[in-house]
C-alpha cells in the first residue's frame, strides 16, 4: 500500500498536519501575475520559494514559468532585504524588461518585516524603475491564508495599483459598443478563462477578465524564446476597470477582495458569486450577465444548457445516489458540491486546507438537505490524511482532487477524477474548461467514463453491457 | 562577413552575447563563472567561480538549503518520519516530487516517503514561537506511526524567531526513547541547496552514523554514497553489486533504511557517486572509522565497468576481480549493439547540459559513448573543485555563506577506528592507479574550448541556444519548456522525464534510446504547416521566424510518411 500508515481510527490531531490540501500564499501570487500581459512576478525571499513555485507551477502547466527572485541569503535575513529588491528590480529591467513586476513576499520577508511600499519608492527615487514601467506588490506570508488568499491579495493588488477613477466621457464611448463589465474569473485555469471570454463575448458583453492567464499558461509552441508570451490582461486595459457597469466576482475566496475593492475606489458595483461550476452555478452566472449588462441571453447558449441537461437526464441513472469525496480549495468545492447534488449524487466528505471562516455555511448552503449527513473541515488538520481515514471507514464511488488524491484512489481502488491544483500527471485541465455549460458537459462526461469503466470491469460476463 | 574569423574572436563573442544585458557590475561577476575549457596541469589553472551567491532578480535554477537537506539527502529514507517546521509550502512542494523510489522489504515494512509532515506554522506561532506545536507534533506522529526515527527540518521563518529545533528534539528523544534529530537548513542559510547537503551529511553523521555496531562478515563491503535512486538508479545497481559479490552495507541515501545508516560504519569501502552532496559523509567516516573513500560513476557503461574495476582492484582479490569481469562482459555485448545502433544516428550531434553537481559531469559519459559533442556545461549549486577537481582544495577562499554552515570536528574513534588496509597495500594501489580520497572534477574530461558556465541564468541559457542551437539540452523542470518553445528538445536529469533508470549497463542503453528518441523525434521536422511556406501567414510560426530544425523541402509536404501516389 501507498500510505500503508493511515490508520482508519480517526485520532483528533492538533499541530501535526499530513498530506495537506492546500499550499502556501506566494505560489497564488506568482500564478495571478502571470495573468497580467509582461509582467515578471518576483518573489520576495530565499530562492527556495521561487524555485518551488515555478516547478509546481511548470509541472502543472507544462510551460515555461518565468519570475524571479531577491535570493536571500543570511545577511538579507539580518540586515532586510531592502538592498535584495532594489539590485534585483535593476537586474530585472535591464536584463527581462518587463512592463511590470509583481513583487510578493513570503514568510522570510515578512518576518523580517521589509516594507515593500517604501522599497518601491525608493527605487523609483533612485532611477532604477523605467518609465512607464510598474512595480506592484502583494503581502503573502506563508504562515497566513493558503495560495488561494495568496492569489486573491494579487488580484486586489491590481486593483490598487491601476484602477483609476471613472472616466465618464471615456466609460460611455467604451459603452457605446457593447456593454462593459468587468470578471474576475477566480484561480481557474486559462481554458476556463477563454471560456468564460467566449461566454461573455456571445452575450454582448464587453468583458474585462483579470487576471488573465490564457495565451501564457497555455501558449502555443512558437520555435523562440518568449519571456512574455502574448497573453494576459495589459495595464491599459486594467485601467479601465473603473469605467465598468459592474463587477462579477467569480469565487468568493478568490475574487471578493478585488471587487469589493474596486468597489470602494470606483464606485463600480459587484456581484460575488460561486464559481461557474455546473449547471445552476453557471445559470446564475449567465443570468448576472445578462441583468448587470442588460442582454438577451443567445440561443447559442441556450442550446449547450440544453445539451448538458440533456446528458443529465440521459445518464442520469449511472450517477444517482453515487458517494462522492472531494478535497481542494474552497470556491470549487462549493461550485462542485452544488453540482453534485443537481446530479442527484451524494457528495459526503469533502476537505479543504484553506481556512476561510464562510466555507462549511458555503459547503452546508450548497448540500441543503443532505448537510448533516455528509462530513465536511476546513483549516489545518483538514487534510487529505483525514480524508483517507473517513474513506476507509466508509468508502465512496468517486474521489474528486488534485493528482495527490491518486495515493489514495489507488490504495482503496477508488475511480478517481483530478480536478483542481496542482494537477501533475495529466493535461487536460490546460486546455479544457470545467466552467460554463461546456465545462459541466466535460465533467459529466469525465464521471460517466469512470463509473462505466468501473462497471465494465467489474461487471460479471453475464451481465457485461453492450450499450449503456 | 566572408572573413574567417579567429576562435578566441568568436569565444569573446558569445560570451559578450551572454553577458551584454547584464548592469556592468552583474556582468563581471558572471564573466568569472563562465570560462573555456583550457586543459592545464599546472595550478593555478585559470580558476572558475562558483558556489557564490546568484544575483538578486536574475531568474536562476538554483534552489535553497532546505530543498538540499530534506529534499535531497533525507528525502530518499523510506523510515524516517521527516516534519517540516514551518509554514506549509515547503513541505508541500518537497512532497514526492524527485521520484526518489524506495522498495521496503515487505509489505509491513515502514515507508512514510508518500507522506508529507507538517507542523503549518500560522502567524501565532511566528508571533509567539513555534517550540510549542513543534513539541505536540512530534508527539502526534510518534503516537500514529511509532517511528524509529524523526527529522525536524527548519524553514525559514524558524531560525529568525529562534526556535530551537534541536532542544526540543532532544527533550522528545528523551521523553519517547526514538531517534529525534533537527536539521537548521532554513532556505536563506547558503547560496543553493549546497549548503543543505552539508547540513544533512552532519546531522546524519552526528546523529546517526554508527549507532549500530553488529560486525560486518562481508569480505567486500561497501556503502554506496550520493545516489539517490531517482528513477531506480540504485536498484540497478544494487543488482550489479549484488551480481559481483559485493555487499552493500548502506546507500545515502537511495532505497535507504535508517537501520543501513547506523551500520554503515562497519563498511570497508565508500564509493562516492555525488561527489559534491554527499563527499562531506565520505572525509568523515575516514577521519572518524578509517574508511576510505574513491570516486566511482555508475552513469555511462564505461564508466560502471571502470568503477566495479575500481572496486574489486581496492579489494585486491582474485576472486572479486573475476566476478567483475565476468559480469562486465555477460553486459556489454548488448551495450556496444545499441551504442552502434545510437551512433548511426547521433554521432556528431551536440549536447548541452547544465545541471545538479554531478549529473552535469556524469551525463556527459553517456553523450560521448554515443559519439556525440559536450558544446558546454556547467553546475546549478557546485563548488570549484567539482569542476576542477579537489587539488584546487587549498586555494577555494572561505565566504561567509560558507562559513555559516557547521564545518564538524572529527577525530578517530578511540574504539571503533580501524585501518582497512596497511600502509604499504595502499600505497602500491595509488602506484597501481587507484586514486583515493580523489575527484578530478569535470573539466579535465572536457574538450579544450568547451564552455563552462557556473549557475547558469535563464537569460544565458536563451542566448546560448540561440547561438549554437544544440541538438539537445540538458536541464531541469525550470528550463524544459522554454528550451522546447525553442524547438530544442530537454532533457531532464533531475527528474529524468519520469523515464529511467539511467544507471549501469541496462540504463546505458535506456539513454541512448531516449536521447535518440529526442534528438531525431518527427515532429520537430513538423513544425509549420504548408501554409508558412508559401508565405501566407501573418502570425504564429510565420515564415520570416526561422525555426532552427525545420527542413524546407521543394515541392510540397513532408509530413508523409505513405506514397499515396504508389
Amino acid at each position: 500500500m501507498l500510505l500503508r500508515h493511515t490508520p482508519t481510527e480517526v485520532s483528533e490531531r492538533r499541530s501535526l498536519t499530513i498530506n495537506p490540501a492546500k499550499t502556501c500564499q506566494p505560489i497564488g501570487a506568482m500564478y495571478a501575475a502571470l495573468g497580467i500581459r509582461d509582467c515578471l512576478p518576483h518573489s520576495h525571499g530565499s530562492q527556495g520559494c521561487c524555485s518551488y513555485h515555478r516547478s509546481t507551477l511548470t509541472r502543472h502547466y507544462k510551460e515555461p514559468v518565468m519570475a524571479s527572485t531577491s535570493s536571500f541569503t543570511e545577511g538579507a535575513s539580518v540586515f532586510g532585504g531592502q538592498s535584495n529588491l532594489l539590485q534585483s528590480l535593476e537586474t530585472i529591467f535591464s536584463v527581462y524588461k518587463p512592463r511590470v513586476v509583481a513583487v510578493h513576499t513570503t514568510c522570510l520577508s515578512e518576518t523580517i518585516g521589509d516594507d515593500i511600499p517604501q522599497i518601491i519608492a525608493k527605487a523609483k527615487e533612485e532611477g532604477k524603475i523605467p518609465d512607464g514601467a510598474f512595480v506592484i506588490h502583494a503581502n503573502t506570508p506563508s504562515y497566513v491564508g493558503s495560495h488561494v488568499t495568496g492569489f486573491s491579495t494579487m488580484v486586489k493588488s491590481m486593483v490598487d495599483y491601476f484602477a483609476e477613477p471613472k472616466a465618464p466621457t471615456r466609460a460611455v464611448v467604451a459603452d457605446a459598443g457593447a456593454p462593459r463589465l468587468n470578471i474576475i474569473p477566480g484561480w481557474v485555469e486559462p481554458a476556463d478563462m477563454r471560456e468564460i471570454k467566449r461566454i461573455a463575448t456571445a452575450m454582448g458583453i464587453q468583458a474585462l477578465v483579470f487576471p488573465d492567464t490564457s495565451g501564457i499558461t497555455d501558449a502555443p509552441f512558437s520555435g523562440r524564446a518568449e519571456m512574455f508570451p502574448a497573453g494576459g490582461v495589459s495595464v491599459e486595459a486594467l485601467a479601465t476597470m473603473g469605467d465598468a457597469r459592474a463587477t462579477v466576482a467569480l469565487g468568493p475566496t478568490a475574487s471578493a477582495a478585488a471587487a469589493s475593492a474596486l468597489e470602494l475606489k470606483c464606485d463600480v458595483p459587484h456581484e460575488t458569486m460561486e464559481l461557474p461550476i455546473g449547471l445552476s452555478a453557471t445559470d446564475r452566472f449567465v443570468d448576472a450577465l445578462r441583468r448587470r449588462g442588460g442582454v438577451q441571453v443567445p440561443a447559442a447558449l441556450e442550446e449547450e444548457r440544453g445539451q448538458l441537461l440533456d446528458v443529465m437526464s440521459d445518464m442520469h441513472q449511472y450517477l444517482y445516489q453515487k458517494r462522492v469525496a472531494l478535497f481542494g480549495d474552497p470556491d470549487q468545492l462549493v461550485a462542485l458540491t452544488e453540482f453534485l447534488m443537481d446530479l442527484d449524487m451524494d457528495p459526503v466528505y469533502i476537505v479543504t486546507g484553506t481556512p476561510t471562516k464562510k466555507f462549511e455555511d458555503r459547503i452546508r448552503h450548497a448540500l441543503k438537505d443532505r448537510a448533516d449527513r455528509a462530513k465536511f473541515k476546513q483549516g489545518a488538520t483538514a487534510d487529505m490524511f483525514l480524508l483517507h481515514q473517513w474513506i476507509k471507514n466508509e468508502s465512496v464511488d468517486l474521489l474528486i482532487g488534485n493528482t495527490y488524491g491518486k495515493y489514495i484512489a489507488r490504495d482503496e481502488d477508488v475511480p478517481f477524477l483530478r480536478l483542481g491544483f496542482p494537477v501533475l500527471d495529466r493535461i487536460g485541465h490546460v486546455y479544457f474548461p470545467t466552467v460554463g455549460y461546456r465545462g459541466a458537459l466535460r465533467l459529466l462526461e469525465k464521471m460517466l467514463d469512470l463509473f462505466l469503466d468501473r462497471q465494465d470491469r467489474d461487471a460479471p460476463e453475464e451481465s457485461f453491457e453492450l450499450v449503456m | 562577413m566572408t572573413t574567417k574569423r579567429t576562435e578566441s574572436e568568436a569565444q569573446g563573442d558569445i560570451k559578450d552575447a551572454l553577458l551584454r544585458a547584464y548592469p556592468p557590475k552583474v556582468a563581471r561577476k558572471r564573466a568569472q563563472q563562465m570560462q573555456y575549457h583550457e586543459p592545464t596541469d599546472d595550478l593555478p589553472a585559470k580558476p572558475i567561480k562558483a558556489n557564490t551567491r546568484t544575483v538578486p532578480g536574475i531568474i536562476t535554477q538554483r534552489g535553497c538549503t532546505y530543498a538540499g537537506c530534506k529534499g535531497v539527502v533525507l528525502g530518499p529514507t523510506r523510515d524516517i518520519v521527516n516534519i517540516t517546521h514551518g509554514p506549509i509550502g515547503c513541505g508541500f512542494y518537497s512532497w514526492l516530487t524527485r521520484r526518489n523510489q524506495t522498495r521496503p522489504p515487505t509489505p509491513e515494512d515502514a515507508n512514510f516517503m508518500n507522506y508529507c509532515f507538517s507542523t503549518d506554522m500560522q502567524e501565532e506561532n511566528i508571533i509567539f514561537g513555534g517550540e510549542k506545536k513543534l513539541k505536540e507534533a512530534i508527539q502526534e506522529a510518534y503516537d500514529l506511526f511509532k517511528p524509529k526515527a524523526i527529522g525536524v527540518f527548519s524553514t525559514c521563518p524558524v531560525g529568525l524567531i529562534g526556535d530551537d529545533v534541536h532542544a526540543v528534539s532532544r527533550e522528545m528523544e528523551a521523553k519517547l526513547g526514538i531517534t529525534i534529530f533537527g536539521f537548521s537548513c532554513e532556505g536563506y542559510r547558503g547560496v543553493s541547496q549546497s549548503a543543505g547537503h552539508h547540513i544533512a551529511n552532519n546531522q546524519l553523521f552526528k546523529h546517526v552514523v554508527g549507532l549500530d555496531d553488529t560486525p560486518q562478515t562481508h569480505p567486500f563491503a561497501i556503502n554506496l554514497l550520493g545516489e539517490y535512486n531517482i528513477g531506480g538508479d540504485a536498484f540497478v545497481i544494487e543488482d550489479l553489486l549484488q551480481r559481483c559479490g559485493i555487499h552493500l552495507v548502506a546507500t545515502f541515501s537511495g532505497n535507504s533504511s535508517f537501520d543501513f545508516f547506523a551500520n554503515s560504519h562497519t563498511a570497508d569501502l565508500n564509493a562516492v557517486m555525488c561527489h559534491r552532496s554527499i563527499n562531506y559523509m565520505a572525509d568523515m567516516m575516514e577521519k572518524k572509522f578509517g574508511i576510505p573513500w574513491i570516486k566511482i560513476n555508475f552513469i555511462g557503461a564505461e564508466a560502471t565497468a571502470k568503477s566495479l574495476r575500481k572496486i574489486a582492484q581496492f579489494f585486491d582479490s582474485d576472486l572479486l576481480e573475476q566476478q567483475v569481469e565476468k559480469v562486465i562482459a555477460e553486459e556489454m555485448p548488448a551495450v556496444l549493439e545499441a551504442q552502434k545502433r545510437a551512433r548511426r544516428r547521433l554521432e556528431g550531434k551536440t549536447a548541452m547540459l547544465f545541471v545538479g553537481g554531478s549529473r552535469a559531469h556524469h551525463y556527459q559519459t553517456l553523450f560521448k559513448e554515443m559519439g556525440m559533442k559536450i558544446a558546454a556545461a556547467g553546475y546549478e549549486f557546485a563548488h570549484r573543485d567539482d569542476y576542477e577537481g579537489r587539488r584546487v582544495l587549498d586555494s577555494i577562499q572561505v565566504d561567509a555563506d560558507s562559513r555559516n554552515i557547521e564545518e564538524l570536528e572529527v577525530h578517530p574513534d578511540p574504539q571503533r577506528f580501524k585501518p582497512r588496509m596497511a600502509d604499504e597495500t595502499k600505497a602500491r594501489l595509488e602506484r597501481e592507479g587507484l586514486k583515493f580520497s580523489e575527484y578530478e572534477g569535470m573539466m579535465p574530461d572536457m574538450d579544450p574550448g568547451a564552455l563552462v558556465i557556473d549557475d547558469i541564468s535563464h537569460h544565458e541559457m536563451e542566448r546560448l541556444i540561440d547561438r549554437y542551437r544544440p541538438d539537445i539540452f540538458c536541464a531541469g523542470i525550470k528550463e524544459k519548456y522554454g528550451i522546447q518553445k525553442m524547438g530544442i528538445p530537454c532533457k531532464q536529469l533531475h527528474s529524468y522525464d519520469y523515464g529511467g533508470p539511467y544507471a549501469g549497463f541496462a540504463g546505458a542503453i535506456e539513454f541512448y534510446e531516449e536521447i535518440d528518441r529526442l534528438v531525431n523525434c518527427r515532429f520537430l521536422k513538423k513544425l509549420r504547416a504548408p501554409w508558412h511556406e508559401v508565405g501566407l501567414a501573418s502570425s504564429g510560426l510565420a515564415a520570416e521566424h526561422q525555426v532552427g530544425r525545420v527542413e524546407t523541402e521543394k515541392g510540397g509536404s513532408d509530413s508523409s510518411d505513405v506514397d499515396y501516389a504508389a
